[in-house]
C-alpha cells in the first residue's frame, strides 16, 4: 500500500519530533483507506507515556488509544498509522520498534539529530512479523513523491 | 445473541475486512481461542511464542481491561462486547540497557526483587536512573535516604550551605558531628553508609538561571526540595523546558504539599500557581517554624512518586495535589488542570527560556533591603548615646519567649498597624526580627505612616546574638 499525507501533516510531525526532542515524541495518524492506498486526514499527537525512559522508548496506552480512536470515528476516520521520532538515531525500525508492531498500520519515523528533524520514512510489519518493510509515501498536493533522502 | 468482537484496524485484514465479529463463548479465553480457530492467521499478532497474549494486546470487556478482572478467565455474557485495543510502542535501537545487577545487589534489593511490580526489571530501571535532588534540606533527607536505599543508581544533589545545628531537628541526612561541613559532604558521606553502590554527583552552587538547565539536562527526574519561591520557579521552568518531570514537595508549620509536575502528561507549578505570592508574605521554615517530622513525611513521598515514575508503575501524583495536615492527620486531594493560557506550558506559550527570578518573585537575591539599616554594634552603641531610641521587636509573641533583646518593645508584625498609636513619631525607631525580614516590611509600614527615623536591625535579633550577646539563645 502507498501512504497518501499532504505537506502539513510531514511538517506537523517533524514540529512535533523537534519540540519533544530529546525524547520521542508519538503520535497516531488518523484518516481512510482506499483500495491500496491509506490517506491521512488528520493527526492525533499522543503524549508519550514512558515516564521512565522517553528518551528512547515510546508508549501509547490503550486509554490514549481508545481516546483517539473514539475521536477519529466522530469524523469517520480509522487509525490508520503511528508516527514517532527516533532522537539522534537513524528513521529505520529498531528491534523494539518491530517487536512491538502491529501489522498494517504505516509507521512513520522521523530522525531527529540535536533537535533538528532529519530524514523521515514510513514502515508497515511483514506478516510473519520478522522484519519491516519501506513503504511507498506520496505527497498529495501536487503528486510529488516525497523521495526520502537516505 | 452473541458477543460482539470489535476488531482494530490493524487486524482488519485477517478477519475478511471486517471490523466487528460475533461469537458465542462464555469468557475471554473462549472468545479468544474461537477468534484463532477461525482467522488463524491473526495468531502471531496477538499471541507470543509462549502461547501469552502479547504485552501490547489489550482486551477490554465493556469499558474494563482483563487485567483488572480475571483475565482470561473474565466472563462474558450474550450482548457484551468485547474490544482488542492496541497499546502503541517503540523506540530507538540502542536503549541504553538497564545496568545489571551484581549478586550483592541481588541480595541486599530482596524484598524488592519480590514485589511484581518492581522485579529485576524494575530494580534495574533504578539502578539506571538519574534523580537530581534540589536541595539536601528538610525535604531532600528523606528523599535522598529513601532513593538511596532504593537503588536509585544516580543521585544530584545541588545545595551551597553548611550543616547548622538548627537543621539537625528536621533534615536527618546530618548528623550533629557533620555540623559546620558542608552540607554535600555530609549528605555524600550518609548516602555512602546507606548504600555504596549509588553514585552521587554533587553541585555546590546555588541553582541560579545560568547553570540550571546544565545541571537538570543529565537527570530523568527532578525531585524539588527547595525553601524559597524563586528557586521554586526555576526548577518548574527548567524542568518544563528539559521535559523532566518535577517531583515537588513544599511544608509550612503543620502542612505539606506533593504534586508531580510534569508538563507532558499534566499541569506545570505555573499552572497551579501562576504567579509568587508578594513578597514577605509567605514565611520560610526559618522564619515561620516547621514540625520537624512534617519534611520526612513529605520528603518520603516525594522518594515514592520519583520511584513511581521511574518503574513506571501505579498511579502517579501527576495532576493531582496533596494537602496533608500533620495537626488533623488529614491527607485531601486536589485535581489540578493544566491551564491552557499556562506562559510556559499552554497552548501559546511566552515564556520560551528562563528569566530573573529573584525579580520575579519582587525580591533580589540577597533580601532587598530598600530602608536604612543598623548593625547590631551600632544599635548597641546608639542605645547607650541615647536612651530614648526605641527598639521594637515585631516577631511573634512565642519567639519572643524563646530570646529577647533587653528593653525591645514586642508589637508582632501583623498587630503593628493597628498599634501604630504606641509609637512616638518623633522618636529614634529601630526594628528588628528574627533575620531582618519581617522587620524590613515593618519599617515598610512606619514609613507609610510617617514615622521618619525608622531603621531595622540588620541580621536581626540572630545578629545580635551572633555579634554582641551570647546569652540570647540562637533559634
Amino acid at each position: 500500500m502507498t501512504l497518501v499525507l499532504e505537506r502539513r501533516h510531514l511538517e506537523a510531525i517533524r514540529r512535533h519530533a523537534e519540540a519533544d526532542y530529546p525524547r520521542e515524541a508519538c503520535g497516531l495518524l488518523g484518516g481512510t483507506a482506499e483500495g491500496d492506498r491509506k490517506v491521512v486526514v488528520q493527526l492525533v499527537p499522543v503524549a508519550n507515556a514512558r515516564t521512565d525512559a522517553s528518551r528512547n522508548r515510546y508508549l501509547i496506552d490503550p486509554d490514549a488509544f481508545r481516546r483517539a480512536v473514539a475521536r477519529l470515528e466522530r469524523d469517520g476516520l480509522d487509525v490508520i498509522g503511528v508516527y514517532h521520532s527516533h532522537p539522534d538515531h537513524p528513521a529505520r525500525p529498531s528491534e523494539f520498534d518491530r517487536e512491538y508492531a502491529w501489522p498494517w498500520l504505516s509507521y512513520v519515523i522521523v530522525e531527529v539529530r540535536s533537535g533538528r528533524a532529519g530524514a523521515q520514512h514510513s514502515w508497515v510489519l511483514a506478516d510473519d512479523r520478522r522484519s519491516f518493510a519501506e513503504e511507498p509515501v506520496t505527497m498529495e498536493e501536487g503528486n510529488v513523491v516525497w523521495q526520502s533522502p537516505s | 445473541m452473541a458477543v460482539t468482537i470489535l476488531i482494530p484496524t490493524p487486524l482488519r485484514s485477517y478477519v475478511g475486512g471486517r471490523d466487528s465479529v460475533q461469537l458465542d463463548a462464555r469468557n475471554v479465553g473462549e472468545v479468544l481461542d474461537q477468534l484463532i480457530a477461525r482467522h488463524g492467521t491473526l495468531q502471531p499478532h496477538l499471541f507470543a511464542e509462549d502461547g501469552r497474549l502479547r504485552s501490547f494486546v489489550n482486551v477490554y470487556v465493556n469499558d474494563r481491561d482483563i487485567r483488572e478482572l480475571s483475565q482470561r478467565e473474565t466472563p462474558v455474557q450474550p450482548g457484551d462486547t468485547v474490544s482488542i485495543v492496541p497499546s502503541i510502542a517503540g523506540g530507538t535501537a540502542v536503549a541504553p540497557p538497564s545496568p545489571k545487577l551484581s549478586h550483592e545487589e541481588v541480595l541486599r534489593y530482596s524484598r524488592h526483587l519480590i514485589l511484581p511490580d518492581v522485579g529485576v526489571e524494575g530494580q534495574r530501571k533504578l539502578k539506571g536512573a538519574r534523580v537530581l535532588l534540589v536541595g539536601a534540606g528538610g525535604l531532600g533527607s528523606p528523599a535522598a535516604l529513601y532513593l538511596a536505599a532504593a537503588g536509585v543508581g544516580t543521585l544530584g544533589i545541588v545545595d551551597f550551605d553548611v550543616v547548622d545545628v538548627t537543621n539537625l531537628q528536621r533534615q536527618i541526612l546530618h548528623g550533629t558531628s557533620k555540623v559546620g561541613m558542608s552540607k554535600l559532604e555530609s549528605a555524600r558521606d550518609r548516602i555512602r553508609d546507606i548504600n555504596p553502590h549509588v553514585e552521587v554527583e554533587m553541585f555546590e552552587t546555588r541553582l541560579t538561571s545560568e547553570n540550571a538547565l546544565d545541571i537538570l539536562r543529565e537527570f530523568d527526574v527532578v525531585a524539588d526540595g527547595t525553601d524559597n519561591f524563586p528557586t521554586r520557579y526555576l526548577v518548574n521552568d527548567a524542568c518544563v523546558l528539559l521535559g523532566k518531570p518535577n517531583v515537588y514537595g513544599s511544608i509550612f508549620r503543620f502542612e505539606g504539599q506533593a504534586s508531580v509536575f510534569y508538563a507532558e502528561a499534566g499541569p506545570c507549578y505555573r499552572c497551579l500557581y501562576a504567579e509568587p505570592p508578594p513578597p514577605g508574605l509567605v514565611p520560610s521554615c526559618a522564619e515561620g517554624g516547621v514540625l520537624g517530622v512534617l519534611p520526612g513525611i513529605i520528603g518520603s513521598l516525594q522518594a515514592l512518586e520519583t520511584i513511581k515514575l521511574i518503574l513506571g508503575r501505579g498511579d502517579s501524583l501527576i495532576g493531582r495535589l496533596v494537602l496533608f495536615d500533620a495537626l488533623k492527620l488529614q491527607f485531601r486531594e486536589l485535581r489540578l488542570a493544566k491551564d491552557p493560557n499556562c506562559p510556559l506550558c499552554g497552548e501559546h506559550p511566552t515564556i520560551t527560556g528562563l528569566i530573573d527570578y529573584a525579580a520575579f518573585c519582587g525580591i533580589g537575591a540577597e533580601p532587598a533591603y530598600a530602608g536604612p539599616e543598623i548593625t547590631a554594634a551600632e544599635l548597641d552603641a546608639e542605645r547607650r548615646r541615647n536612651p530614648d531610641l526605641v527598639l521594637v521587636d515585631v516577631r511573634e509573641p512565642h519567639e519572643y519567649e524563646i530570646a529577647r533583646i533587653d528593653g525591645a518593645r514586642l508589637i508582632p508584625l501583623g498587630e503593628l498597624p493597628q498599634r501604630l498609636n504606641e509609637l512616638d513619631g518623633h522618636a529614634e525607631i529601630v526594628t528588628h526580627c528574627h533575620r531582618g525580614v519581617r522587620s524590613m516590611k515593618a519599617l515598610e509600614i512606619l514609613r507609610a505612616a510617617g514615622f521618619a527615623k525608622v531603621r531595622s536591625l540588620r541580621g536581626g535579633i540572630d545578629a545580635w546574638s551572633v555579634e554582641l550577646d551570647g546569652e540570647v539563645p540562637r533559634y
